[in-house]
């Protein structure tokens, strides 16, 4: 239970410390200009090019190669979803090469 | 004057062919093994870099870099039921985030079925609206959907994508009788900063009822945790729905929106729907189920001191900790099991820092033979009696998960 009550004794050290400094009631507000990381990384290996092209105008490419295995339903739905909800101008000769990439290729979960 | 500045982030197929071919290689090379973290899924893909390259951001999982989505350390949990700022999660729609936010510019306006609409600065909210301040979980709609079996697309993150902070605002119930809500209003319409980054796309807006806008907890913060909100957390504004999962919760809240009529927008209407079933749970490929939005939480707790593939004394009784939540109300009792859920015993409870967000609990087990190995379970009942399953719940969109977590410990 020591740690359990150094922990707490911590949190109560905290509180205090937030009691007093919330008496003036608000925090300071800065107008701080941020840049965010954009991400790198490209989509790799055959059938390749479409992806890169179309997908990464919205969103970088981690996220996709850590899918897990999906069906191509599942990735011909995904496509879609961004085309037909999100706005993502695809042009329709690209879109099965996209699906196939995604089912197959580095993204795919293998 | 425009008080947000917009990045021109959309890149060119030339420009992203072109730094593909000049420092592609470079660029791919992997990070080194000490800065990835390995996610327990199951059937693996875990694998994640770290990161400390967002603004007013410590070191966080990597989930996504444009627009940002990062996990919270496992480890940060252990140290305190208070999330801090610095490494709480982060998860954006759009990446048309602006790029700064001019304090003296800004306004949150109030409009729609109102008897007056407001444009207020930020001096003027924290003048007219009496301080409120409560500790509440901000927890993702899909925290832990990388656990989900089968898989399910989406985010996959570990346990991390929530956090406790103690909220500072001003109630929106008191913003809104400012304005004078009209008779007729069904629905309250909330949007950021945040906007599409393709023309014709769905800006990122959510809605409650008008009676739960009211309630009298949902809250306008300007604090978190005794500072400005982080610029990712949705500095200066972010709607708190305590109790209700981190979806509703609006970043850089600056447009709220009175309706007398449902609010038929994308996010509100087609996103974020769940099965309406207990648990949300469904059988993967099971067909004509009525779907709902997403809404109040669940009861979930961890252990933070242990886990999967770790040791505890074999001589000697070893202390077990964690964190639990109630979801939409308290905790009532945190119990851990060493015989497979067999049997139960209440574990003590840490002190009570509001109903709505993490309690720590702690619990002795004894000693077990050296070299044996134990499965121990943590699962928390909340105060209106929902306890959490001993099944995981399964639906298409990685939603909900709350089972009891086990944790394979052997003793050495």
């Amino acid at each position: 239970m020591q740690r359990f009550a150094q922990t707490f004794g911590v949190l109560l050290a905290v509180a205090v410390l937030a009691g007093s400094a919330s008496a003036k009631d608000t925090p300071e507000f800065k107008s701080e200009s941020f840049e965010l990381p954009t991400g790198d990384r490209m989509f790799t290996g055959a059938g390749a090019d479409p992806v890169n092209n179309n997908c990464l105008t919205c969103h970088s490419a981690g996220m996709v190669l850590v899918q897990p295995k999906l069906s191509k339903t599942t990735w011909e739905g995904i496509v879609k979803k961004m085309i037909n909800v999100y706005k993502a101008p695809v042009p329709d000769s690209d879109v099965a090469a996209i699906v196939d990439y995604l089912s197959n290729g580095p993204a795919s979960g293998k | 004057m425009e008080p947000f500045d917009f990045e021109k982030r959309v890149l060119t197929r030339r420009a992203l062919l072109g730094s593909a071919a000049l420092g592609g290689a470079a660029l791919m090379s992997a990070p080194a093994l000490a800065d990835m973290v390995n996610l327990p899924f199951s059937g693996g893909g875990g694998e994640r870099e770290t990161t400390a390259a967002f603004p007013q951001k410590g070191k966080m999982i990597l989930q996504r870099t444009r627009p940002p989505l990062l996990e919270t350390p496992w480890e940060t949990f252990d140290k305190g039921v208070f999330t801090p700022n610095d490494q709480f999660y982060v998860r954006w729609h759009w990446a048309g985030i602006p790029d700064s936010v001019d304090v003296n510019a800004f306004r949150l306006k109030v409009h729609g079925n109102v008897e007056r609409e407001l444009s207020l600065s930020l001096p003027e909210l924290i003048k007219k609206f009496p301080p409120f301040e409560l500790a509440a979980v901000n927890q993702c709609s899909g925290n832990s959907r990388g656990f989900f079996g089968p898989r399910v697309p989406g985010a996959e993150w570990g346990n991390g994508a929530m956090g406790n902070a103690k909220w500072r605002g001003f109630r929106l119930r008191d913003l809104l009788d400012l304005a004078g809500v009209k008779s007729g209003s069904i629905q309250v319409r909330f949007a950021g900063l945040e906007k599409p980054v393709i023309d014709g796309g769905p800006h990122f807006k959510k809605s409650l009822s008008i009676d739960h806008a009211r309630d009298g907890e949902v809250m306008v913060a300007y604090a978190m945790n005794g500072e400005a909100l982080p610029f990712l957390n949705g500095f200066p504004l972010r709607l708190i729905v305590p109790g209700w999962y981190a979806t509703y919760w609006m970043k850089m809240l600056t447009d709220i929106e009175v309706l007398d009529k449902p609010d038929e927008n994308f996010w509100t209407k087609k996103a974020y729907l769940i099965p309406d079933t207990p648990g949300a749970n469904i059988t993967p490929g099971q067909k004509d189920v009525k779907m709902i939005p997403i809404n109040r939480m669940v009861p979930r707790s961890f252990f933070t001191n242990v886990a999967t593939g770790g040791s505890i004394k074999a001589s000697g009784p070893s202390d077990l900790r964690g964190i639990a939540f109630g979801g939409d109300c308290g905790v009532a009792k945190v119990e851990t099991s060493i015989d497979g859920g067999a049997s139960w015993q209440a574990a003590e409870l840490g002190a009570d820092e509001g109903k709505y967000g993490f309690r720590r609990w702690e619990a002795k087990i004894s000693s077990p033979a050296a070299g044996s190995r134990l499965s121990v379970k943590v699962r928390c009942t909340n105060t209106n009696g929902l306890v959490q399953p001993d099944k995981p719940n399964w639906n298409p969109s990685g939603f909900m998960r709350n089972v009891i977590e086990t944790v394979d410990l052997v003793a050495a």
